[in-house]
């Protein structure tokens, strides 16, 4: 047999329609005879961005599945309380430069956006693609308190942990870290126990997987019984995804699943996750909308508390009132809520006004939604 | 207090917003009201303005001097005027180079005498450095009417017609300001459309270029124009390979993506082929495309829907927030 010509595009093969209706209708011929839809959580944002862009959603709404988006956004989950502590740094001190990337600029709190923030002089909010611009940012100037305001979970996670090494390596005086650093397993552990949500099984985040492999999942299918794929980011991916869950849910054999075996390992990336354990420590962190979860979120050692922008400039990292009380993003992070039912969406929540971070994120449900759904509710 | 925020002037959702409720109640007049590309007033006259502050000067594929000047002939041409005549205002930084500001005159007059137009009034301004950067252009055009937009007439069944592949001038620019550090063979595709003129008496019904807000946020509002909804196919829209590859790393959406020597065109059902044979044999639209027709069977009234790759629906919204300021 002659190998296949690999196609001339990157992905095209991941997108081809005759591939999602091949696999499209291997779902449906496992769903066929179930009483009710089966219901699957894709945990992580970029997910929710494949099954809205390539138009899914509905097509697998047809072949008996319904998708529920998780928590799976870093902007999305981070509270107000990290913007606004930000925000009284940068009004009542002169020549702060906060570094942090585009979404969160716009997240709106009680104190407004970053964006709509006038900093005092000399001080600015400058938006960066990677850790490492802010580093740089801290190098050319050394007037000025450089603090990168990161939030991501276990995919940027290595990066951030990296670029404060290296600021360290370098004995940079003036850059530090505020870290909104979330993992992903604590997470649906509090999903799972909170018992809320009906999840029939879960498509797990795969580039959060490259990082942390397939093992840390193991709990899922062992403790609750409930099935999960990794997958990747191509329709045929997320569709192959659920394809696995939805033969698990059938055969009752809950297991992790990785169909994103050209970059997913069994044990991760060991370098990375060395990485943030000599850097990073464990603790009791507060989602939005999840609340208060026991290990769910990582922060500097106190060895390396010189780089530590809470612990520098004593920031108050404390609940304060939340803005838009019937904003109800916390039970869209839940899987609770789709945008649609929220009575703000789409009427005073709009990507032009947003009220809530998850209209906010490219990885919010409810910007996913506006965006991508034809009929959604406008205006 | 409220204050100017860039998307304000991105093209998507605030700057209409912006025009519909700042400047057409305080201007109002019956040549403004139709927010065309170009004004079309009595005795068969068009005229549009445009002001070009684009960062970097120099980019691959062009530069403020091409892109001043076709961007002007280019809102004619889509309002069925033959470009004539031109103003042309400078807004420069002190300490300019004097070898830069004449590489710019030199494309501006390469391109005034390709796209036949004459450079026929202006002003110069200078300012202290700092005040602006390096230099802004105004150019303000003229032109004799030889076809009328009809968007009334456009009904389902008729041909959406785009002139090339997509998306080359913003990732052009996006990649020449080198805040990714990654470099790419794409180059802007500035450059003028005179040659869809004839087109308006071929049964060529609508025309828009597609600058800022991409393909998307032009077929969203020309769904918005028309009371049927809009659907193109993914499939058939023209994407160059260099980049394909340069969104699929940046995670860029290349419908979004703004051109500057492409248009959208609306062709009645029954030309559309003739149309785009005619745009085929022409070396700047070499790669036209029909890409989709107005429905009445798919999509609601005044929605812009993508038919995916993968089989799917999407809705195409117009571009919201800033990709990038200062394109063009």
């Amino acid at each position: 047999m002659t190998p296949r010509k690999p196609s001339k595009e990157p992905f095209s093969d991941w997108r081809s329609g005759s591939t999602v209706k091949g696999i499209l209708e291997a779902i449906r011929r496992e769903t066929r005879g179930l009483d009710r839809p089966l219901r699957i959580m894709e945990v992580c944002g970029t997910h929710t961005m494949t099954l809205y862009r390539s138009g899914l959603k509905p097509l697998l709404r047809e072949a008996g599945v319904v998708m529920i988006s998780g928590p799976g956004c870093p902007v999305c989950i981070t509270p107000d309380y990290y913007h606004e502590a930000i925000i009284d740094l940068v009004t009542s001190n002169n020549n702060i430069l906060i570094a942090t990337f585009g979404d969160l600029t716009r997240v709106p709190t009680a104190r407004g956006s970053l964006q709509t923030t006038v900093p005092s002089a000399g001080s600015e909010i400058r938006i960066v693609y990677s850790p490492e611009e802010a580093l740089e940012l801290a190098q050319k100037n050394p007037g000025k308190e450089v603090i990168f305001f990161g939030a991501g979970f276990e995919t940027t996670i290595p990066a951030i942990a990296f670029t404060v090494k290296r600021a360290a390596s370098e004995n940079l005086k003036n850059f530090s870290l505020l870290a909104a650093l979330w993992l992903i397993p604590p997470a649906l552990k509090a999903i799972l126990q909170s018992g809320q949500v009906a999840i029939d099984g879960f498509i797990y985040p795969g580039h959060v997987s490259v990082i942390i492999g397939q093992q840390a999942y193991r709990f899922v299918a062992e403790e609750f019984r409930t099935p999960g794929a990794i997958a990747g980011f191509e329709p045929a991916d997320v569709l192959l995804g659920i394809l696995s869950v939805v033969r698990q849910i059938k055969q009752g054999r809950p297991e992790v699943a990785n169909e994103y075996r050209r970059v997913v390992q069994v044990e991760g990336n060991p370098v990375a996750l060395a990485l943030m354990a000599e850097m990073l420590e464990p603790y009791h962190a507060d989602w939005r909308g999840l609340g208060h979860i026991k290990n769910s979120g990582l922060r500097l050692k106190p060895c390396w508390q010189a780089l530590d922008a809470v612990r520098k400039f004593d920031l108050a990292l404390q609940p304060g009132k939340s803005l838009q009380s019937s904003c109800r993003c916390g039970e869209v992070l839940k899987g609770l809520l789709e945008p649609v039912d929220c009575p703000l969406f789409g009427r005073v929540c709009n990507p032009d006004h947003p009220l809530g971070p998850c209209m906010v994120s490219y990885e919010g449900a409810c910007l996913i939604e506006y965006k991508y759904s034809s009929g959604a509710k406008k205006k | 207090m409220k204050k100017v925020s860039l998307e304000m002037g991105s093209g998507g959702r605030l700057m209409q917003e912006f025009i519909n409720e700042k400047l057409l109640p305080l201007f109002k007049n019956p040549y403004l009201k139709v927010l065309h590309d170009s004004a079309l007033l009595p005795d068969s006259l068009a005229l549009t303005t445009d002001s070009y502050t684009v960062d970097p000067i120099f980019f691959p594929g062009g530069d403020i001097g091409t892109l001043s000047v076709n961007g002007t002939v280019n809102d004619l041409v889509v309002s069925g005027a033959r470009p004539e005549y031109l103003s042309l205002a400078l807004i420069i930084e002190e300490g300019l180079e004097m070898e830069i500001l004449e590489k710019i005159l030199a494309s501006i007059k390469r391109t005034a005498s390709r796209n036949r137009v004459k450079i026929v009034t202006g002003d110069t301004k200078v300012v202290p450095r700092g005040q602006a950067d390096k230099i802004y252009i105004n150019t303000a055009g003229i032109g004799h009417l030889v076809g009328r937009p009809r968007p009334e007439k456009i009904k389902p069944g008729d041909r959406l017609l785009v002139t090339g592949p997509v998306g080359e001038h913003g990732l052009a620019i996006m990649l020449a300001r080198n805040n990714f550090r990654m470099s790419s063979r794409v180059r802007s595709d500035c450059g003028p459309l005179l040659f869809l003129l004839p087109l308006w008496k071929k049964g060529v019904l609508w025309m828009r270029d597609i600058t800022r807000g991409g393909l998307a946020t032009v077929l969203s509002e020309l769904a918005g124009k028309i009371g049927f909804p809009v659907l193109v196919e993914e499939e058939a829209i023209p994407v160059s390979r260099a980049l394909k590859g340069a969104i699929e790393i940046l995670g860029i959406d290349p419908l979004y993506l703004a051109c500057e020597g492409r248009a959208l065109i609306v062709v009645k059902e029954s030309e559309a082929k003739r149309v785009l044979n005619i745009l085929k044999k022409q070396a700047p639209s070499r790669q036209a495309a029909i890409i989709g027709e107005v429905q009445d069977r798919i999509g609601r009234k005044g929605e812009a829907l993508l038919r995916t790759s993968s089989g799917g629906l999407r809705l195409l919204e117009p571009l919201t927030s800033e990709l990038l300021p200062r394109i063009c």
